[in-house]
């Protein structure tokens, strides 16, 4: 390899070339502080406009400052990193930011978690000169039922633009207007709901202050608790045991199932659930719709769509339902785990506790933004009652569990409650892209082949690569699977299939990059990809210690079957657990 | 950026797409198609957007950022006839200025703004090279040099009809 | 004979057409219609004095010339051999009528290389351009240099690029040549967006050939075989003449495949700008180019490893092709020995402002400031007293009296506080109030930011208002720190030429006018008497002889007095709108 010498603060150091400066600085562990720049190298996502300018650095003979995120080392060069010189830029850019920003950090919901602030805190400003002459640049907020965008607080790093164009390619927003009014959103600056957004939250996951924001449900989940009248049920999602952790200052990785439990029973929910549970539902579901749809295509049965595609995730299903109209028919008509789970606890579950369904409210807590879109869709409702009341995020439960003084780190470990708390490994994978097709090929090998599984580990399935491929042998029968995070990987993995390019039975896809664990809900990365590797651990850690790992196996599953579905697929389960997709291309268009 | 809403007529959709198509749809040619657009409409309102990004295969937050970082596209309808005053520097130091308030205040109007029985709109522009001549208005594609704002309403006048 | 009309921009506007037609139907009359042309060329330069008509083989230099002129030139000119003089150039000192340009102060000290042919030929005629040495450059190239020589003469020209940074010509098609791509791109700059600027617009309407030829050159030395022009949407004369010009040069195959059958092809296509002053950035151009928003990207890499569509790139501006055809022709040697130790050539300034004769010029590097101003631009109108001269546009500064006599070079220029630019030249006198200057330009950069990186942003804007309550007499000593910090950041960190440029008409102005600014922020008086917020209306009540007509025309009561007894001005309610001052027949009121 090609290297370049070059000296930075006074040390020579020698690095690959084409490495910038503030890679080869922080080598030599000088932190550059950086602001609009992002590297989640693990999931091959990179923002650097090179646009804050907090970065900049001086090298030797160059008439300006050099931004240290995209210029790179050059033989010979001489870098200094904390002259006066830089340390006046970078507090006089950092002024002029905050110049054009709103002041109310005291309750702004990023308050704590915000990068500016903390750029703020480490350039140690204390003041903002001529304020009270400095005129704001303002625009209209925008509440959707996800994501709330308060774009008074852009300050044009880009990030969301990077993640909503180049890696989702959804194309929701793009940078609009010029100079000073510049900012970033959707066309014709209207409200997200009238773009193409799938609110998948990465957006919201990578911007580094409060001008994009979840919508906060915890006040009406207080509100709920407190409703003598309801009984209220929680179920959580794979991915939040794996992260919630590090809102309580843990090391990322941190597995807080059990203290998640006693958390939640201590906030007061009647019933603490896992939506794990209706996980290993799915697989039942979706794992048998794939053996039907596999089985009559070996048939010959030309009518059936092929490959299965998942449907667990609901950024996964705005993103088709928008960019993949001609082939509505080819996802798995299996409802997503929170709206499984909703729908059971709203008739199984009801009707064991001798409740009308209006009577409970179930809350989920997801590692994700759509979710909270998934749940107020019309076909989700009995009577304008929805299966699902309320989605809140990681970061919302850690808010309620702060709010609700309970000392989290030394909280003992309890269990979920039954029948709706029992999953299996399978269903804990689900939170890791490649898990949800792991899990269908642990419970669907079984079932096709009679056999039982040597090797539940598919570790060929497992991964951060965007789009992976893997053959897995059902017993002489080859099944071409494919796994893609990451809707800009979905995109291509699905032209290939709508080309006929791609031969595959099944394809998982989630929307976010390295799936659940990397959602849109969770504890913010600050762009460190080490952190969404290591609850991709935890995940696995998770599942392997686990007592039973296959869906199928799980006992409280096949009572539901037993006592009330019958058999997957069966009528009951067609009208509770499955769904239809729409075509929302025309609403984009402004009427 | 402010916008009218305007329904398109089947035919006016055919002609968008007939520009996109003569760029072979080519989302690299976006900047030649809105110039063509906009010269066929006049303007390049919301709708005729969604039909080029549609065409071009973009996302229409995508063409509203090229729009709206571009000085010559506009999303509102100009006047019958469209004034355009030179604020570049020769012309300011001519006195621009003084000529522009005195458009502001006869018309009634801000800069980017159309009188309200949509006769005149109001622009300013950088230098047409005319600085020989300065200050400079144009209406339309008449180019009016030497002008004093005594001369606004004289100007004016030549468009009373 | 030839009549030649200025069909300029500045000229058209004054009805050139008009002449043209005049002049046709009146040769017509007198049946001489075959025996005189009537040319359309482009820009003479003396824009000041146009419409401009030119009578060859005689070389008669006609000012001002209006329609109804022409049956005159006709009658009197054409016909009997008499010249008009009334229409001829009257020399200022001497008050006397000049019919040749060379001995015009305007011409005398002007070089013309890169306009060599605007105002000689008919731009929409190629054989007019070939009859002037026209693709004899490209022929020599083609059929006598392989591209490394051809880069070499180019080099040893010494030519530098015209679009403001100075970049060495040869150096960039060198470097670009040893890129290696399947494809490459040459491009050509035409978005001049300095306000007051109009060169490259004069060359393009009045030589399109000249460009073209030279980007065919560049295209044979870098090894491309496409070339893009991206011009101003507003210039649409230039966009016209440039049209019928690549049509021409393809029917005669001097653009297209196998041009004069040496087996090389290189074709031109044009590329419009939609408003964005940044577009003349090269990165943000090729972005804008490729149907993106024109923001500039962080370089490297340049355009010459990465540019149009990811492919090596050349962008040259303009008036830096327009140099190159002469310089093959008569050779490096020739070229070097016109203008400095390190700027070679000529350069051409679009004179403006309080100038006598405004126009655009092609002087000698080396000329100083005060030869343009005070020979060839005649000095200043009104014969008010020269106060300033701004260079290079919004990214420029503004140079004084005692910069007058350096040599304009680019090093110069820049070790003044200022830059070379694409060349405006924009001249104040003692009624501009610098201050006031500085806040246009940065009005200017503030519109013309694209956004993307935050110090242009938001330092520009922080920089507007400052100077905003300066001239509204709010200013503090502070303020005055402020500026020059955050002029100094601005510059030191922005992301490209715009924004790292922005603030010089603010610190040369604060370097050379300090007292200006004082005056603001200390005296709360602006010297020029432009801020209107510093302004007071007083009268005279010497001079006062009540007639009331002041009071009963301020639109807001602030006069008052008694009949035949002097009024006074209450200026906590005077809206300074000079309502007063035009009705009084006594000179009683002033502005203090």
């Amino acid at each position: 390899m090609e290297t370049v010498k070059l000296t930075i603060d006074n040390k020579q150091i020698e690095v690959p070339k084409g490495t910038t400066i503030y890679k080869a600085a922080k080598g030599m562990g000088i932190d550059i502080p950086v602001l609009c720049y992002m590297d989640l190298h693990d999931l091959g996502v990179e923002n650097k406009p090179a646009g804050c300018r907090i970065c900049v650095v001086e090298v030797e003979g160059r008439r300006n400052l050099a931004p240290s995120c995209s210029t790179a080392c050059m033989e010979g060069m001489v870098v200094k990193t904390h002259t006066p010189r830089v340390i006046n830029a970078r507090r006089t850019v950092m002024e002029l930011i905050l110049s054009d920003h709103p002041k109310d950090c005291l309750t702004c919901p990023k308050s704590g978690h915000c990068d500016l602030q903390d750029m703020a805190v480490r350039l140690g400003i204390r003041n903002i000169p001529g304020q009270e002459y400095a005129e704001m640049s303002t625009y209209k907020k925008d509440f959707s039922p996800a994501i709330i965008r308060d774009v008074d607080k852009c300050i044009m790093c880009r990030r969301c633009e990077t993640m909503c164009n180049q890696v989702q390619t959804v194309g929701a927003l793009s940078a609009v207007n010029r100079g000073f009014t510049a900012v970033v959103a959707p066309a014709f600056e209207q409200d997200l709901e009238k773009s193409p957004c799938t609110f998948c939250g990465q957006c919201v996951a990578v911007c580094p202050t409060g001008a994009l924001t979840e919508v906060d449900h915890t006040a009406k989940v207080i509100r709920a608790i407190a409703d003598p009248t309801k009984t209220v049920l929680v179920q959580t999602a794979p991915a939040v045991r794996a992260a919630l952790g590090e809102e309580f200052g843990m090391k990322p990785g941190t597995l807080v199932t059990g203290k998640m439990a006693a958390a939640l029973r201590k906030i007061g929910f009647d019933y603490v659930f896992d939506t794990d549970f209706a996980a290993d539902l799915t697989i039942m579901e979706e794992g048998t719709e794939l053996l039907d749809r596999l089985t009559r295509h070996l048939n010959g049965d030309k009518s059936v769509k092929l490959p299965i595609l998942t449907s667990c995730c609901p950024a996964w299903v705005n993103f088709f339902e928008h960019s993949f109209t001609d082939m509505l028919d080819v996802p798995s008509s299996a409802k997503s785990p929170q709206q499984m789970f909703g729908s059971i606890a709203k008739s199984y579950f009801a009707d064991k506790l001798g409740k009308k369904r209006d009577e409970l409210v179930v809350v989920s807590v997801m590692p994700c933004l759509a979710k909270k879109y998934e749940c107020q869709r019309d076909e989700f409702k009995v009577d304008g009652n929805p299966d699902v009341d309320y989605s809140i995020s990681t970061r919302e439960l850690a808010h309620l569990i702060k709010e609700f003084n309970i000392n989290f780190a030394e909280l003992p470990d309890e269990d979920f409650d039954r029948p709706l708390g029992e999953s299996t490994g399978a269903a804990v994978i689900f939170g890791a892209t490649g898990g949800v097709i792991e899990a269908a090929v642990r419970t669907a090998y079984e079932v096709q082949t009679g056999k039982k599984l040597e090797k539940i580990d598919f570790t060929e399935l497992r991964g951060m690569e965007g789009i992976r491929t893997a053959t897995i042998d059902f017993n002489g029968l080859p099944i071409n699977i494919g796994i893609a995070h990451g809707l800009g990987n979905a995109r291509k993995l699905l032209e290939q299939v709508r080309s006929g390019k791609a031969n595959f039975h099944a394809i998982e896809v989630m929307a976010c990059p390295g799936g659940c664990i990397g959602g849109g809900g969770q504890p913010l990365h600050h762009g460190d990809s080490s952190i969404i590797k290591a609850r991709m651990e935890a995940i696995y850690r998770e599942d392997a210690g686990k007592e039973i790992r296959k869906s199928h196996e799980n006992p409280y599953i096949q009572q539901l079957y037993e006592e009330f579905l019958g058999k997957p697929m069966s009528e009951t389960a067609h009208h509770l657990l499955h769904t239809h997709y729409f075509n929302r291309k025309k609403d984009v268009y402004i009427k | 950026m402010s916008h009218v809403k305007v329904e398109l007529k089947p035919e006016q959709v055919t002609k968008i797409k007939e520009i996109c198509k003569s760029f072979n749809n080519n989302p690299g040619e976006l900047i030649n198609v809105l110039h063509q657009t906009q010269g066929a409409f006049g303007y390049l309102p919301a709708e005729v957007q969604e039909v080029v990004a549609a065409e071009l295969g973009i996302p229409v937050a995508k063409v509203y950022g090229v729009v709206t970082f571009y000085s010559f596209f506009t999303m509102l309808p100009k006047g019958k006839h469209p004034i355009s005053v030179c604020t570049g520097t020769a012309c300011y130091v001519r006195g621009a200025e003084k000529v522009l308030d005195e458009f502001k205040r006869i018309l009634e109007v801000k800069v980017g703004e159309s009188t309200p029985d949509g006769k005149f709109s109001l622009n300013c522009l950088r230098c047409v090279g005319a600085c020989g001549l300065a200050p400079v208005v144009l209406v339309g594609d008449k180019v009016y040099g030497r002008v004093s704002p005594d001369g606004v309403k004289d100007i004016l006048n030549e468009y009373a009809d | 004979m030839h009549i030649l009309v200025c069909g300029g921009t500045g000229c058209r506007a004054s009805s050139s057409d008009a002449i043209v037609e005049k002049f046709k139907s009146e040769l017509a009359a007198n049946n001489l219609e075959n025996d005189v042309q009537v040319i359309m060329t482009g820009c003479f330069g003396f824009c000041e004095k146009g419409p401009i008509v030119k009578v060859l083989p005689d070389n008669t230099f006609y000012t001002q010339v209006k329609p109804e002129d022409a049956a005159e030139i006709v009658k009197e000119h054409v016909i009997k051999g008499r010249k008009v003089n009334r229409l001829l150039y009257l020399d200022p000192a001497k008050k006397e009528h000049v019919s040749d340009s060379k001995h015009m102060g305007f011409y005398r000290k002007q070089i013309r290389i890169a306009l060599r042919n605007c105002g000689f030929i008919n731009p929409e005629n190629i054989d007019e351009y070939i009859a002037r040495d026209g693709y004899q450059a490209i022929g020599k190239v083609l059929t006598e240099f392989d591209p490394q020589q051809t880069i070499d003469i180019i080099k040893k020209s010494g030519l530098r690029g015209r679009g403001g940074g100075g970049f060495p010509t040869g150096l960039k098609w060198e470097i670009a040549s040893k890129n290696k791509a399947d494809q490459k791109y040459v491009v050509c700059n035409a978005d001049e967006g300095d306000p007051g600027a109009f060169m490259d617009r004069s060359v393009l309407e009045g030589d399109p050939h000249s460009v073209l030829e030279a980007m065919s050159i560049c295209g044979y030395c870098i090894g491309a075989s496409k070339g893009l022009i991206y011009i101003r949407a507003e210039y649409p004369l230039a966009i016209k003449r440039l049209k019928v010009a690549i049509a021409q040069a393809r029917e005669y195959g001097l653009l297209g495949n196998d041009i004069m059958g040496t087996g090389f092809s290189f074709d031109v296509e044009l590329r419009y700008g939609a408003g964005a002053f940044v577009c003349g950035e090269e990165t943000a151009l090729i972005h804008s180019m490729e149907g993106l928003r024109g923001e500039p990207t962080n370089k490297p890499p340049f355009p010459a490893e990465s540019g149009y569509m990811g492919k090596p790139t050349n962008v040259n501006n303009v008036e830096t092709f327009a140099n190159v055809c002469p310089i093959i022709l008569k050779g490096a040697d020739w070229y070097s020995s016109i203008g400095t130790e390190k700027s070679k050539g000529t350069k051409v300034f679009a004179l403006a402002g309080k100038i006598n004769n405004v126009g655009l010029i092609e002087v000698p590097m080396g000329i100083t400031l005060r030869e343009v101003i005070f020979e060839i631009g005649g000095g200043i109108k009104n014969g008010k007293k020269f106060k300033a001269v701004q260079t290079g546009g919004p990214s420029g500064g503004c140079l004084t009296e005692k910069h007058l006599d350096i040599p304009i070079d680019f090093d110069n220029l820049i070790a003044a506080g200022s830059m070379m630019g694409s060349g405006g030249m924009i001249v104040m006198d003692e009624d501009d109030c610098m201050v006031s200057v500085a806040k246009f330009y940065l009005d200017f950069t503030v519109e013309e930011s694209c956004g993307k990186c935050a110090p242009c942003r938001i330092g520009n804007k922080r920089l507007y208002e400052l100077l905003d309550k300066i001239t509204k007499g709010e200013g503090t000593m502070d303020d005055l720190d402020r500026l020059r910090n955050l002029s100094k950041v601005i510059k030191d960190t922005a992301l490209c030429g715009l924004g790292q440029t922005s603030p010089n008409p603010v610190l040369s102005t604060l370097d050379n006018f300090y007292d200006e600014y004082l005056a603001h922020v200390q005296d709360k008086k602006c010297p020029a008497g432009k801020c209107k917020a510093l302004m007071k209306y007083v009268i005279d009540p010497e001079a006062c002889v009540g007639c009331t007509a002041c009071a009963r025309n301020c639109p807001v009561n602030a006069i008052s007095g008694e009949r035949k007894k002097p009024h006074s001005i209450n200026t906590a309610i005077c809206i300074k709108c000079g309502a007063c001052i035009e009705k009084c027949k006594f000179d009683a009121i002033s502005i203090k």
